[in-house]
């Protein structure tokens, strides 16, 4: 055996890595005199205790899904997109747009021409840094990000003046219009009688971010075109022998990158209660989707699965933040350890454990 | 062994200070910036502070880290039973407005912005009286007959600063010139020292000897290289007098710590409606003390003085910026 097993890799690798974080984490709180473990418990109660905490928890992994999977599909490829913080602003910007522009009648209206917008406008954002990749070999980590930058002087720009409505201190958009407003899983659940998600914004969006998934999974497993993404990622040269253009695939790949980023603004712009473009309206996500598609190992499943876990980080840690005196930048640091140690450290951990495996593995096929 | 045995049974004894206490006290949510920010929202720390000693009470607070946090904030305290419920800052005025008719028994008290509704408290302040004041100040110390005045982030609220600011400078001087500059069109610009710095070399290598700064963290380099430099500065939101003693002329006063605390001893009996603090009530208003003593003649402190007294019977109107975006005063 010169692998080591796919539970290790899918399972075991990612517990690893979190238990380190919390170990750190732990001693992060003991040396500012909290007690961890008390901490631990009240982030699970932020994340999941009450209908209102779970519906930010599934709100927040709905982002993080969107950001997963556009960081996945790129980095089949073996590309490296970090501009999501960037297409997400410009796929909110796409959405506003279009939703204030025109006077929907309905919101499954709204939802398909915003949803487009968004993806769009992700998509669009991406173009540059795309061709420079593809043709003249500029890196895509350094485009990308300085494209991050760009987009927020853009949409601030854009907030601050043809979007903003005459009168308005905030540096925001206008609301989004009544009859273009997604419903919310808590509207869904009281149809049956239910207040599972409480006045949480967790919304529609969450579905077409399972469905997102799927075509996903079926883009990058079972088209010609995942094919090309992923022999691509493999090897250039060897996708160049066998006839596929590298040039054409990069440019296609970071497209559909950027279009899933973008679409996380239907969720997080169109979705929420006071539907509203604001400024800096990624908070991180896709920063942290980076993370998620890491810790997912690209894989739609794993992506939801580390969505999810995420998700509740940073509802839990809000709630932490709220109700003792932890600061904020104490429960930033926590979550930064949990990026760190499950995204960027991740060869740390993989590495030993890959050994550790092989070695085991030889002696016992030395025994037999 | 033991040293960790002590190690964690001290901090189990210490553990969270937790909710149970604080649930149903008041709440103060601070804006992006921190609460730390020597600025905004440290003064209205400071007067929830104020209010926590002199009752022994506790009051529940949060730091927001992005714009999208800010309606979850709100709600989080209101279901929790916190009342009243202080938001320092114009942001949250949509956010608020949102959710303020899902709480109607919780009251709301919402700083440097207005939302009409049966349980919100709306405070404004009237800073372009102040800085009015100030400018006056300004133009009278000002042996160049060049004043300036540096922004944080440009937003119609800092205008009205610099608007006032100019008009002030104006009347004490018609001869004088105002500069205006802004760090910058994003919320970083609100902590951008170095910039603040640089905008101040900027506008002493064009003639100015006094400099205002309207620009929270930012202000700190402007006062800093205004000292340096050896130029006068004037400072804003609380008393900065004291971080160049001798070399701040003065402090354009907005008593938001003054507005918290009110809110916080009226408790959940707090008066709702719209709210303005201007000179009239000493809302806003120049800082005067050992600092600055030497720097402000009788003369300046009557001229300034007659002014003031002119805004509260109502002679004098200081154009507000924001009630028409625009400046008699001073081009953007």
């Amino acid at each position: 055996m010169d692998k080591m097993p796919k539970w290790a890799d899918v399972v075991l690798v990612p517990v690893v890595s979190l238990l380190l974080a919390a170990i750190i984490s732990a001693i992060v709180f003991l040396s500012i005199g909290q007690n961890p473990w008390e901490a631990l418990k009240l982030m699970a109660y932020g994340a999941v205790g009450t209908s209102d905490f779970l519906g930010y928890t599934l709100f927040y992994a709905t982002n993080f899904i969107f950001t997963g999977l556009a960081v996945a599909v790129a980095f089949h490829a073996s590309l490296f997109n970090i501009g999501g913080e960037g297409q997400v602003l410009l796929g909110g910007l796409g959405a506003a747009i279009v939703v204030l522009l025109v006077p929907w009648p309905h919101w499954t209206l709204a939802l398909l021409a915003g949803g487009s917008a968004a993806a769009l406008f992700g998509a669009l954002w991406v173009v540059i840094p795309a061709y420079l990749q593809a043709r003249r070999g500029s890196h895509i980590v350094i485009t990308t990000i300085m494209f991050n930058f760009m987009a927020s002087g853009l949409l601030v720009y854009m907030l601050a003046g043809p979007l903003k409505p005459a009168g308005q201190q905030q540096v925001a958009s206008g609301l989004f219009p009544e009859a273009s407003r997604l419903p919310s899983l808590n509207d869904i659940a009281e149809m049956f009688g239910s207040d599972m998600f409480g006045r949480s914004p967790v919304n529609i969006s969450i579905v077409i971010a399972l469905l997102a998934c799927v075509a996903v999974w079926a883009l990058i497993w079972h088209t010609r075109l995942g094919y090309q993404i992923r022999a691509l990622g493999k090897s250039e040269s060897a996708a160049k022998y066998a006839g596929i253009s590298a040039v054409n695939i990069t440019m296609i790949a970071l497209l559909i990158s950027g279009a899933l980023a973008g679409m996380m603004a239907i969720n997080n712009t169109m979705g929420i209660n006071s539907p509203q473009l604001v400024d800096n309206a990624a908070g991180g996500a896709g920063f942290i989707g980076i993370a998620v598609a890491l810790m997912g190992r690209n894989h739609p499943v794993g992506i939801v699965i580390a969505a999810l876990l995420f998700g509740a980080l940073y509802q839990g840690g809000a709630e932490l933040a709220a109700v003792t005196d932890v600061q904020v930048q104490i429960v930033i640091v926590i979550q930064a350890l949990v990026i760190m140690f499950t995204g960027a450290l991740d060869e740390m951990v993989r590495a030993p454990i890959e050994k550790l495996f092989l070695r085991f593995g030889r002696e016992t096929a030395v025994e037999e | 062994m033991t040293l960790m045995t002590k190690f964690l049974s001290a901090t189990t004894a210490l553990a969270l200070t937790t909710g149970a206490a604080m649930a149903d006290g008041p709440a103060i949510i601070y804006d992006l910036g921190g609460k730390f920010d020597k600025s905004f929202n440290e003064s209205a720390f400071g007067g929830a502070q104020r209010w926590a000693e002199e009752t022994g009470e506790e009051f529940a607070e949060f730091e927001i880290t992005s714009d999208a946090q800010r309606e979850q904030a709100i709600r989080r305290f209101a279901e929790a039973g916190n009342n009243p419920i202080v938001m320092a800052g114009f942001s949250w005025a949509t956010p608020l407005s949102e959710a303020a008719g899902d709480y109607p028994d919780t009251k709301f008290v919402l700083i440097d912005m207005v939302v009409d509704a049966p349980n919100v408290r709306s405070v404004v302040f009237n800073e372009h009286e102040g800085s009015y004041l100030v400018g006056m100040m300004a133009a009278q110390a000002s042996e160049t007959d060049i004043v300036s005045f540096v922004g944080g982030m440009d937003i119609p609220l800092i205008r009205k600063f610099a608007c006032g600011y100019a008009q002030g400078v104006m009347a004490a001087n018609p001869d004088a010139t105002v500069i205006a500059n802004m760090t910058g069109t994003t919320p970083s610009a609100w902590n951008d020292p170095v910039k603040g710095s640089e905008l101040t070399l900027s506008q002493i290598s064009q003639g100015a000897d006094v400099v205002f700064a309207a620009a929270g963290g930012t202000g700190i380099g402007v006062l800093q290289t205004a000292a340096d430099e050896g130029i006068l500065s004037i400072g804003v939101d609380a008393n900065q007098n004291y971080l160049h003693p001798g070399q701040v002329l003065t402090s354009m006063l907005k008593r938001v710590d003054n507005a918290v605390y009110e809110s916080f001893v009226a408790g959940e009996g707090v008066e709702v409606g719209f709210n303005v603090m201007g000179v009239a009530n000493e809302g806003v208003g120049y800082a005067l003390d050992e600092h600055n003593a030497d720097l402000v003649s009788a003369e300046m402190q009557a001229m300034v003085d007659e002014a003031a007294a002119a805004m509260v019977s109502g002679e004098l109107a200081v154009h507000d910026y924001m009630s028409d975006e625009t400046c008699p005063a001073l081009e953007f």
